[in-house]
C-alpha cells in the first residue's frame, strides 16, 4: 500500500428533507482496493457523487494529491484522473466500443473525427487490460460483462489514479466476476487507488484491502479486511448479526402434493427440454449462472415468452398457458428481477400497484371501487410489515424492499398458490433481504409453493428446499437440501462450460 | 467467429440503406413500364423540381428524429419563411437574396425555439413542435396580412433564383441543375452525421441520453442544435419551394413535414432514435415523391398515394423493430 491519495474530510451534504452526509470521512492510498459498504441509501453514492462533482458539497474538504480539490463536474474530476464505472453502465449502444470508449474527446483531423487513431487507441487499452473485445463492435452487440469491461478501458484511458467501482459485479458471471478481479488486481499493481462498492461480503473478503462503512449517511468505521470477518463488516452495517447459516433440512414433508408439473418444456435456445416439480408448501431454489435459462424457463412457464413444446400440469390437470393471463388465471404469480421495468407501476401508488392484476374483483357496476381496494392494499400493508405512511403513497417514493413487498400484495391480492421470485432481493439491502426471507418462509408454511431464482449462493442454501441446477438452457441437475453444497452446485452450474 | 462472414452480407441486405435504393429503382421500372408519358424527360425533371424541398426537409429533419424527437413544424415552418420572404421582396422592395436569407434565419430561430423547448425545457418534441407548427402557420398569415404571395417569376427582375434549380438551353431543355445542390448538401450532411462530433453526438443523445450526458458531454447544446439544423434546412426548402409553387398561400404547408418525415424513416432512421443516415433519408424521400408522382400515371389518385405511402411506411418501421428485436435477442444469447 502506498500513500495517501485521497481525502475527504468532514464531507457533508444535505437534500430538502434528507441529511444525506453527516460530517463523512473517507480516505485512500495508492495501490489499494477500498470497499465502502452500507446499506442501500447509507451514502455511498452520494460520496460518490460529491467525489466526482455529480453533487456539491455543503461542507468538508476533498484533499487529493496533496492539494485541497473540488470538482464541478464528472468532467473535471476525469481531468484530475478519478473516474466511476458506474453501476448502470452507461454505454451509448448504437456506438461502437472505440466510439464510446473516446465518447465526449474524440480523436480529430481538423473536423472529422478519426475513428481510425480511436480504433487503434482501444486495441492498445485491451491490451494493457489482457482483454480481447473488438473495437469496431456496435455496443449493444457485446455481452453486459464484456460491456463492462469497454467501461474499464474507458476508465483507465483517462490516465486516472483513482477509479470507482459502484457494485460492478451485480449483472457478472462468476467467470466474468474473475476476469474482472484479475484486471483489478493489475490495476493495484499499476499504483491506482481504487474504491469498490458491492453488497456482496464474499467479494470484499476476496478483493479488497481495507473497508470503510457507512450507515445511515454517516461514517461508521474502517477495517483492514483480513483482520476481520464477515460478520464484523455486516455488524457494523446494520448494528446486529444477521448472517445466517444454510437451511438444514427440507421443511416440506415427503408427500406433500405436486402443484405444479413442468415437463420437457422447450422455448428456444435457452429453455431445452426443462422438467420439474414443485410441491405445495416448498421453496424451489433455481440456481446457475448468468444466462442460463433460469429467467427464460419462469417466463416460458408464466406465458411470457412463447414456447415451442412440453407440458405443463397444475395440480395434476394439465392445462395452456399461453400468455400471462392464463398463468394468472390458473394462479400463478411473476415477480421480475427487473421491479422497475416488469413488476410495479412506479408512478402509481400501493393501492393501485396492489390490485393492478386483478382489478376485475374490485369492480362495483363500471367503478373502481376505491374503498375496497385500499382495504386490501391495506392489508397486504400490514400484512407484508410494508414501511410506508399510507397506501397512498406512490410506489416511486418507496426503498426497494417496500416495492419488491408491493410487488408480492400484487400476486397475494390476486390469491396466487404459485410464486415466482426472480432474483427477489436483487438491488436491496441486507436488512430489507431479511425481511424478505422471512416472508417468503412464512408464505411457504402457508402453503403456497415457491420458485426461487437467484445468482445468489448463499440465497440458494439459505432459502431452498430443494435445487435445480440449470446451465446453458438445460437443467443440469437437482440436489435436495440436505446433500447441497457450493461446490456440488458450482459444478452443475458449470458443468459445459469447462 | 466464424458467423463474422456471414452477418457481413447479411448485414448487406439488412441494411436499410440498400433495400430503399431497390425500391426507388423498382418504382421507377415499374411506373416506366406502365406508363409511356412516365418516361418522358419532362416528367423526370417535374419529379425533381417537386423533389427538392421533401429532400431538404428530410435531411434536416432526420437530425431531431435520430436524438429521438422529430419536428412537425417543418412544413408549416417552411410555407411561413417562403411567405415572409416573398413578402418582403414583393412590398418592401429587397433583394431576392435578402429575402432568402431572412427565410433561412427564420428557420435557424424557429428551430432554435424548438431546440430549447425540447432540451432544455423538457418538453416532448412531439408537442413542443406540435405548438411551433401552428404558431409558424399562424405566423405566416399574420405577417404577410393574410395575402398570397408569389415570388418573382423567372422572367421577372429577381427572378434570377429560379435558375439556382433548373436553367433551359438555348433550345429549350430543361435541366434540373438543383438535384446537383441537393446531391452535394445530401454528401456534407453525411458526413456531418457520420464523421463530426456534433453528428457522433447526435446519435448518442438518441441511443442513450443519460449514458451521453454522463460522458461529459454538453448534451443540451448538441441536442439543440440538431433542431437547429433542421429549422436551417426547412428554410432552405423554403427556396425551392418558393421556385415550384408560383402563388404561396398562406395557412398551407401542414402534412409537408410528414412525407418529409415518412421519407427519413423509409430511409432506415430509426423511429425511436439512435441510428439512421442521410443517404438513406434522401433516397426514402425520393421514394415518396416516385409515388406522388408516379401514381397519377397509372392512374391512381393522390388518395392512393397516401395510403401506399402508409403501408410502405410500416414496412419501413417493421423492418426498424424487428433488427432491434433481434439486436436484443443475440445480446441476451450472447449474455
Amino acid at each position: 500500500m502506498g500513500e495517501e491519495i485521497l481525502r475527504m474530510e468532514e464531507i457533508d451534504k444535505s437534500f430538502p428533507g434528507v441529511h444525506a452526509l453527516d460530517h463523512v470521512h473517507f480516505n485512500l492510498n495508492r495501490g489499494e482496493v477500498h470497499a465502502l459498504m452500507g446499506e442501500n441509501g447509507a451514502g455511498k453514492s452520494t460520496l460518490m457523487k460529491v467525489l466526482t462533482g455529480i453533487y456539491s458539497k455543503d461542507s468538508g474538504k476533498i484533499i487529493y494529491e496533496g492539494k485541497e480539490a473540488e470538482f464541478h463536474n464528472t468532467r473535471e474530476a476525469q481531468e484530475a484522473g478519478i473516474v466511476i464505472v458506474h453501476q448502470e453502465l452507461n454505454m451509448v449502444g448504437d456506438l461502437t466500443v472505440a466510439q464510446n470508449i473516446f465518447i465526449g474527446r474524440e480523436f480529430m483531423s481538423g473536423i472529422k473525427i478519426n475513428d481510425r487513431k480511436m480504433v487503434e487507441e482501444s486495441k492498445k487499452l485491451f491490451d494493457r487490460l489482457h482483454i480481447e473485445i473488438n473495437p469496431t463492435e456496435k455496443m449493444s452487440n457485446l455481452t453486459v460483462g464484456k460491456q463492462q469491461m469497454c467501461e474499464i478501458a474507458k476508465a483507465i484511458s483517462h490516465e486516472c489514479k483513482v477509479i470507482i467501482f459502484d457494485e460492478p459485479s451485480a449483472a457478472l458471471t462468476e467467470k466474468e466476476i474473475d476476469d474482472l478481479f484479475t484486471i483489478i488486481r493489475d490495476l493495484r499493481e499499476q499504483n491506482m487507488g481504487i474504491i469498490y462498492i458491492s453488497h456482496r461480503m464474499d467479494e470484499i473478503k476476496v478483493i479488497t484491502d481495507r473497508v470503510t462503512v457507512m450507515r445511515d449517511g454517516t461514517y461508521v468505521g474502517t477495517l483492514i479486511t483480513k483482520d476481520c470477518t464477515k460478520d464484523d463488516i455486516v455488524k457494523m452495517m446494520v448494528g446486529r448479526v444477521i448472517y445466517e447459516q444454510p437451511k438444514e433440512k427440507s421443511l416440506v414433508p415427503d408427500d406433500a402434493p405436486v402443484v405444479l408439473k413442468v415437463d420437457h418444456l422447450n422455448a428456444g435456445k435457452m429453455v431445452q427440454d426443462v422438467s420439474f416439480e414443485l410441491h405445495k408448501g416448498e421453496i424451489l431454489g433455481f440456481s446457475g449462472l448468468m444466462g442460463a435459462g433460469r429467467t427464460e424457463t419462469a417466463r416460458a412457464v408464466f406465458g411470457a415468452d412463447p414456447k415451442q413444446s412440453g407440458d405443463i400440469y397444475i395440480n395434476g390437470k394439465k392445462v395452456e398457458i399461453n400468455s400471462p393471463e392464463d398463468a394468472v388465471h390458473h394462479g400463478i404469480g411473476y415477480l421480475s428481477e427487473d421491479r422497475k421495468r416488469y413488476g410495479v407501476v412506479v408512478q402509481k401508488s400501493i393501492t393501485e400497484n396492489s390490485t393492478l392484476a386483478c382489478l376485475d374483483d374490485y369492480i362495483s357496476g363500471i367503478f373502481i371501487n376505491k374503498a375496497k381496494e385500499k382495504e386490501a392494499a391495506e392489508t397486504y400493508i400490514k400484512e407484508l410489515d410494508t414501511k410506508t405512511p399510507s397506501a397512498d403513497q406512490l410506489v416511486v417514493n418507496l426503498s426497494g424492499g417496500n416495492q419488491q413487498k408491493i410487488v408480492i400484495a400484487k400476486w397475494l391480492v390476486k390469491n396466487c398458490d404459485i410464486l415466482i421470485f426472480d432474483e427477489p432481493t436483487r438491488g436491496i439491502d441486507v436488512g430489507a433481504k431479511n425481511e424478505i426471507y422471512k416472508l417468503m418462509n412464512r408464505l411457504a408454511s402457508e402453503g403456497k409453493s415457491i420458485i426461487m431464482i437467484s445468482s445468489e449462493m448463499q440465497e440458494i442454501l439459505r432459502m431452498s428446499d430443494r435445487i435445480v441446477i440449470m446451465c446453458e438452457g438445460k437443467k443440469t441437475g437437482e440436489l435436495k437440501i440436505e446433500e447441497a453444497t457450493q461446490e456440488k452446485i458450482m459444478d452443475k452450474a458449470t458443468r459445459d462450460i469447462k | 467467429m466464424e458467423k463474422t462472414k456471414k452477418k457481413s452480407v447479411l448485414s448487406l441486405f439488412s441494411n436499410q440503406k440498400y433495400i430503399v435504393i431497390l425500391v426507388v429503382i423498382l418504382l421507377s421500372a415499374i411506373f416506366m413500364i406502365a406508363s409511356a408519358d412516365f418516361r418522358k424527360y419532362t416528367t423526370f425533371v417535374t419529379l425533381l423540381d417537386m423533389s427538392y424541398y421533401y429532400v431538404l426537409m428530410g435531411i434536416g429533419v432526420a437530425f431531431p428524429l435520430i436524438t429521438g424527437g422529430v419536428d412537425l413544424s417543418i412544413g408549416t415552418g417552411m410555407v411561413c419563411y417562403a411567405l415572409v420572404g416573398g413578402y418582403l421582396v414583393r412590398n418592401a422592395g429587397v433583394p431576392v437574396i435578402v429575402g432568402i436569407l431572412v427565410a433561412l434565419l427564420f428557420g435557424i430561430g424557429i428551430g432554435a425555439l424548438n431546440g430549447v423547448l425540447v432540451a432544455v425545457m423538457d418538453l416532448p418534441a412531439f408537442l413542443a413542435t406540435l405548438c411551433t407548427c401552428m404558431i409558424t402557420r399562424g405566423l405566416g398569415s399574420l405577417l404577410t396580412f393574410k395575402s398570397t404571395v408569389p415570388w418573382p417569376t423567372d422572367k421577372q427582375p429577381g427572378g434570377w433564383f429560379h435558375s439556382i434549380f433548373k436553367i433551359t438551353t438555348g433550345n429549350n431543355t430543361k435541366i434540373p441543375l438543383g438535384f446537383l445542390w441537393v446531391i452535394i448538401l445530401m454528401v456534407i450532411m453525411a458526413f456531418v452525421l457520420k464523421h463530426t462530433k456534433f453528428g457522433r453526438y447526435v446519435i448518442a443523445i438518441g441511443s442513450n441520453k443519460e449514458a451521453t450526458i454522463l460522458s461529459g458531454i454538453n448534451v443540451k447544446f448538441f441536442h439543440i442544435m440538431a433542431y437547429v439544423v433542421c429549422g436551417l434546412f426547412a428554410g432552405l426548402a423554403a427556396i425551392p419551394y418558393a421556385s415550384a409553387i408560383p402563388t404561396i398561400q398562406p395557412g398551407t404547408g401542414a402534412g409537408v413535414e410528414l412525407d418529409a418525415i415518412g421519407g427519413a424513416i423509409v430511409g432506415g432512421v430509426s423511429a425511436t432514435g439512435g441510428s439512421g443516415s442521410i443517404e438513406g433519408t434522401f433516397f426514402g424521400v425520393y421514394v415518396i415523391c416516385l409515388l406522388k408522382v408516379g401514381l397519377p400515371f397509372i392512374g391512381l389518385q393522390a388518395n392512393w398515394q397516401q395510403v401506399i405511402t402508409g403501408a410502405i411506411l410500416i414496412g419501413a418501421v417493421m423492418i426498424d423493430i424487428v433488427k432491434k428485436r433481434r439486436a436484443i435477442a443475440t445480446g441476451q444469447a450472447a449474455a
